[in-house]
């Protein structure tokens, strides 16, 4: 039981006297998060709000994939993205395999599904009377899309958020594709199965708590943006 | 409609471009050599001793990702890694034979042994390992395997074999567990069970408890035990992606007199936990 005190402890201790290999992983995870939530949310923002906004044909059949691939297991990720990146898949020469950028391809494509499906309920879900309102008021085409797109702002950005934290707690993803190199792809959840792996479950719960104090304060600046907006 | 699909269209494609555009920037260039290998040499620590005094030596920086020694010939023959320190002799020669390798060098050994429960309910204390492994497949105690195809786990299916016995891939009593060495000590420890292991692990599990593990060293010092270990460069001929030259330049390091000296000079708790053997003319 005590390791669990001394875990709490330890989490500190590693904070506060700088150790490297606490914040090479902190920066790993912070880069490779950071990439892929950026990758995702340049594409998925739009892909979302275009599937939430325009009425065509195939929409629901599209919803219905995109809401499946939210549910894509990290491990199988991990093992599709390795068998493209290895020097035998079909994108071998690029060497992204046993890299940060690596790792955060394959992140991308498990946050994207879930910003599409997110921002598509969210602009989705907005008072139907909103866009006669902002029409009546003279709008055109154009600012009836930017004002559609502000006023999702918020579900889109708890999509986000979701995503992020998804992202930020995914292990199969690194552990493949990443091959856990320390001061290079290790990140904190792949230094977490490492300890444990090793039965240091001090240095692990230490880390462990590192992540949660990350995601706290992610979601404190994101409440802050949001009352101020 | 037609207008919304075009626009998803474009979009798609610019994002496609943002994301590649971003993943090559986020690519580095340095001089690295990239190996794979076992779980014992780098979770007993001595790839993190081994890898800096190599960077000084020659300027290298050596990254390692650690699998089972058959994941790690996997790596190799798909060309993910320029070299590989591996202990499967078998299946090694088998790599090179097949082209996948080149320039296998054997570097250091230690020997597996077999842990169990200090009081050892099953006696197998002191017998040789034909007679261990009969015992416990007959009074059917929990026995706990790597399971995962791995260096280790490769010599314990030969030494079953060897053993005249079948490989009790489905009893109750045989546990896999598909991962790291210390991991299978570990857990072979929760279940109160017995495991083989190679020694450096055991010293590392052993140093990790402060010298006070609940498994004990039982069965020990038959020559069967043995356990060799070798670095093999990926063939650039199989990979004309692979670092060679730095791969050649780490056999040559690690074969020479001083590194093998450091390999003897790495100890947990006062003892070694590898011998090196490397042959003395390293000419390739």
């Amino acid at each position: 039981m005590e390791f669990i005190l001394e875990g709490f402890f330890q989490a500190i201790h590693l904070l506060i006297t700088g150790n490297a290999e606490t914040y090479s992983a902190i920066t790993a995870t912070i880069k490779v998060s950071s990439c892929s939530m950026g990758c995702s949310l340049i594409m998925g923002i739009p892909l979302g709000f275009c599937l939430g906004y325009f009425e065509f044909k195939g929409k629901k059949s599209i919803r219905t994939i995109v809401d499946t691939l939210m549910a894509l297991p990290t491990v199988f990720i991990g093992l599709l993205v390795y068998a493209f990146l290895t020097h035998r898949g079909p994108f071998g020469d690029f060497g992204l395999l046993f890299t940060l950028p690596g790792i955060a391809i394959g992140q991308a494509i498990l946050a994207l599904p879930i910003v599409i499906g997110l921002s598509a309920t969210a602009v989705e879900s907005m008072d139907k009377k909103l866009r006669t309102t902002i029409m009546s008021m003279g709008a055109n085409r154009r600012q009836l899309f930017l004002s559609s797109l502000w006023e999702s702002r918020h579900g889109i950005l708890a999509g986000a958020i979701a995503a992020y934290g998804r992202v930020m707690t995914e292990v199969g993803i690194s552990m493949m594709v990443g091959g856990n190199i320390k001061w290079h792809t290790r990140t904190i959840t792949t230094a977490i199965a490492l300890e444990t792996n090793k039965g240091q479950f001090g240095m692990g719960i230490a880390l462990g708590i590192v992540l949660l104090t990350l995601a706290l304060f992610v979601n404190i600046s994101v409440s802050f943006l949001r009352r101020r907006f | 409609m037609l207008q919304a699909t075009k626009k998803a269209g474009s979009i798609l494609f610019v994002s496609l471009f943002i994301l590649l555009f971003t993943a090559s920037a986020c690519a580095e260039n340095k001089k690295v050599l990239m190996m794979a290998t076992t779980t014992s040499t780098d979770n007993t620590g001595l790839l993190d001793y081994l890898a800096p005094k190599f960077k000084k030596a020659t300027g290298i920086e050596l990254r390692w990702t650690a699998t089972g020694t058959g994941k790690a010939l996997k790596l190799g023959e798909n060309c993910d890694v320029d070299i590989l320190m591996v202990h499967a002799p078998p299946a090694e020669k088998k790599f090179v034979e097949e082209g996948y390798g080149v320039d296998r060098s054997e570097i250091m050994y230690n020997d597996f042994v077999i842990i169990g429960p200090a009081a050892d309910p099953t006696g197998i204390k002191g017998n040789d390992i034909k007679d261990a492994l009969k015992i416990l497949k007959n009074k059917q105690v929990t026995f706990v395997s790597r399971g995962d195809n791995s260096g280790t786990h490769k010599k314990e299916l030969s030494l079953w074999k060897a053993a005249e016995l079948q490989v009790p891939d489905k009893e109750g009593w045989y546990i896999q567990t598909g991962q790291g060495m210390l991991t299978t000590i570990n857990i072979s420890a929760e279940r109160n069970g017995y495991t083989m292991t190679d020694r450096g692990t055991y010293i590392k599990h052993e140093d990790n408890l402060e010298g006070n593990p609940p498994l004990k060293i039982l069965v020990e010092g038959d020559k069967a035990l043995l356990n060799q270990y070798s670095v093999i460069a990926v063939n650039p001929r199989h990979c004309p992606n692979v670092k060679y030259g730095p791969a050649t330049e780490f056999i040559k390091w690690i074969t020479n007199p001083e590194a093998q000296q450091l390999i003897s000079d790495f100890k947990l708790l006062g003892k070694p936990l590898f011998t090196p053997n490397a042959k003395k003319s390293s000419d390739h």
